[in-house]
């Protein structure tokens, strides 16, 4: 941008239209401080020093916009707001008809069973078993499948208490769980005794220490302790 | 008086229409909106409302009597509508045995990722002077992420910043863009001359707002959940969310990020994972949370002025339906 002088005369009231006269300063910054005091070279000294401090001014901002442009600018966008709700709405809805942990749990449930996990988990014979009963529907007796389930489960747990993993209880709960549908109704009174005892424990638990977050991890050699603990509440109660 | 005239006018109504009509109006039929008195009027209403009801539990409890007297013949049971169900059908679906998208997909720049030829390298940036938010959403974001580094961008053109980028072998590059002090968009883009994504980013949630959250995400590799990513712009964006994270995953680390499209909204979930026994599994919240909306798709590196979109979306054009998506 190039500046220009204005200067007004009183003589020239008037005439609106030619009240002020323009003159065209040049662009160079000294020599522009020179025409200003020639032009304006009646004025009072102070009329001419406050001229030439807007004029530095209006010199230093023009810089900095030709500066700015060539910069990258941060663009603003306007939000329209019934769009803004309307996505905003849309999201919730979204989420709701996502059920994201149900999509996720079927997602490593499917890949667990696919053997992506390789050898990590020690779940697979149980779709081994499944695989077995419906093989041995038709030919073998009830009896015959019981017996045979028990053994394996039997084994099993013979391998997961030498094993002495984490999930070994959670896996013997669910295991024996399942296999009480075929049936077996003694495993299934025990099972409900475990059970109990085990909610139990982990309601005890519980109230020691942090509330549970999530999918418990317990150790076994912890469970054993709850077992004492839960009972002894009992007996305090039945002394006061 | 006023009551009884408006009950004596409305059976003389009634009584004049059946005989002018010649047929038999049972019972007489004035609607309940035509009621000037709004106290009866909502009475009436009620009223309605309360009969329908009742209609309705009626003819539900015959159907399920009959359902059940027919046991096995019954019908199949109706599947309620939902948008899902009602999808407009895209023609750009991808089919699971299509050989030209698997050739397109061996082909594209993903190509050597998956072909195991380079390792993913991230770098995390935001727009300028980021606020505290966005900083911390940055740096759980490079928590998850594994092999990725945040970097401040103190004014720096992101075009200058790409070609050193490169040379420094970085794979990704992300942008968090913010919003008087939230994040809400992230421009995500290939390095080496790879497609550039710009979504609109909402919904974030840091980890300390997450209810029951675990622990924080250890160093593991974590496995990644595509889902949903069904027609051919979304493969190339759950291609493109895939090569963020190494290969192969860690299973000792248990650690599972999740990509879940749902009707164009990508949520993003990083979880922990306990299997509990074969059929059930528990999982774990730790990690941010966000959710993204795709906004456009550019074909080479980020460049806004000059680059080819591959595919923008346009309110007016692609908003038209409830039930149309294109992820």
């Amino acid at each position: 941008g190039r500046c220009y002088l204005y200067v007004k005369t009183v003589e020239r009231a008037a005439f609106p239209r030619r009240l002020w006269e323009r003159v065209l300063l040049s662009s160079n910054y000294e020599k522009a401080l020179e025409e200003i005091d020639e032009n304006l070279i009646y004025w009072p000294r102070f009329i001419r020093h406050k001229c030439k401090q807007r004029f530095t001014k209006i010199t230093q901002y023009l810089i900095r916009i030709r500066k700015l442009t060539l910069k990258r600018q941060r663009k603003l966008v306007p939000l329209s707001r019934k769009i803004e709700r309307r996505e905003k709405r849309r999201e919730e809805k979204a989420l709701v008809a996502a059920q994201l942990d149900n999509a996720i749990e079927k997602e490593l449930l499917e890949r667990l069973k696919q053997a992506t996990y390789g050898d990590i988990y020690n779940f697979p014979i149980h779709a081994f078993d499944k695989a077995l009963q419906q093989q041995d529907a038709e030919s073998d007796s009830d009896t015959e499948k019981e017996e045979e389930e028990e053994d394996e489960d039997a084994d099993k747990r013979e391998f997961v208490e030498a094993d002495d993993s984490e999930l070994s209880d959670f896996e013997d709960m669910d295991k024996l769980e399942t296999s009480s549908e075929e049936g077996q109704e003694d495993k299934s009174s025990s099972e409900e005794e475990e059970e109990e005892r085990e909610k139990k424990a982990v309601r005890s638990k519980s109230k020691g220490k942090t509330p549970l977050k999530g999918p418990a991890r317990k150790k076994r050699p912890y469970i054993e302790i709850e077992y004492e603990e839960e009972t002894e509440p009992a007996t305090k109660t039945k002394t006061t | 008086g006023g009551d009884g005239a408006g009950g004596g006018a409305a059976p003389a109504a009634g009584a004049a229409a059946e005989a002018a009509a010649g047929r038999v109006l049972f019972p007489p039929t004035f609607s309940v909106s035509e009621i000037k008195n709004k106290q009866r009027r909502h009475f009436m209403f009620q009223r309605w409302k309360q009969q329908q009801r009742k209609e309705k539990l009626a003819s539900r409890k015959k159907r399920r009597k009959e359902r059940e007297a027919l046991g096995d013949q019954a019908p199949p049971k109706p599947v309620p509508k939902t948008i899902e169900n009602q999808r407009i059908y895209d023609e750009t679906t991808v089919d699971p045995n299509d050989e030209e998208v698997a050739f397109d997909e061996s082909t594209d720049e993903f190509a050597p990722y998956f072909n195991r030829q380079t390792i993913p390298k991230i770098l995390i940036t935001t727009s300028d002077r980021p606020r505290g938010r966005t900083v911390r959403f940055c740096e759980q974001l490079s928590t998850v992420i594994p092999n990725s580094h945040v970097y401040y961008r103190r004014g720096l053109a992101l075009k200058r910043i790409i070609p050193q980028c490169i040379a420094r072998d970085f794979t990704d590059l992300i942008v968090i863009n913010e919003d008087r002090k939230i994040p809400n968009g992230l421009v995500l883009s290939h390095l080496p001359d790879g497609p550039t994504a710009h979504f609109r980013m909402s919904s974030v949630r840091l980890r300390k707002e997450i209810k029951r959250k675990g622990k924080e995400p250890t160093e593991h590799v974590p496995e990644v959940i595509l889902n949903n990513f069904t027609t051919r712009l979304g493969h190339s964006i759950g291609r493109m969310f895939a090569s963020l994270f190494p290969h192969d995953p860690q299973f000792i680390g248990r650690q599972v990020a999740t990509f879940h499209n749902q009707r164009d909204y990508i949520f993003f979930r990083f979880h922990r994972y306990i299997f509990k026994s074969e059929k059930k599994v528990g999982i774990q919240e730790l990690g941010p949370r966000f959710t993204l909306k795709l906004r456009s798709l550019q074909k080479g590196t980020f460049d806004s002025k000059f680059g080819e979109y591959e595919w923008i979306h346009k309110r007016r054009e692609m908003d038209t339906s409830r039930r149309k998506f294109h992820l």
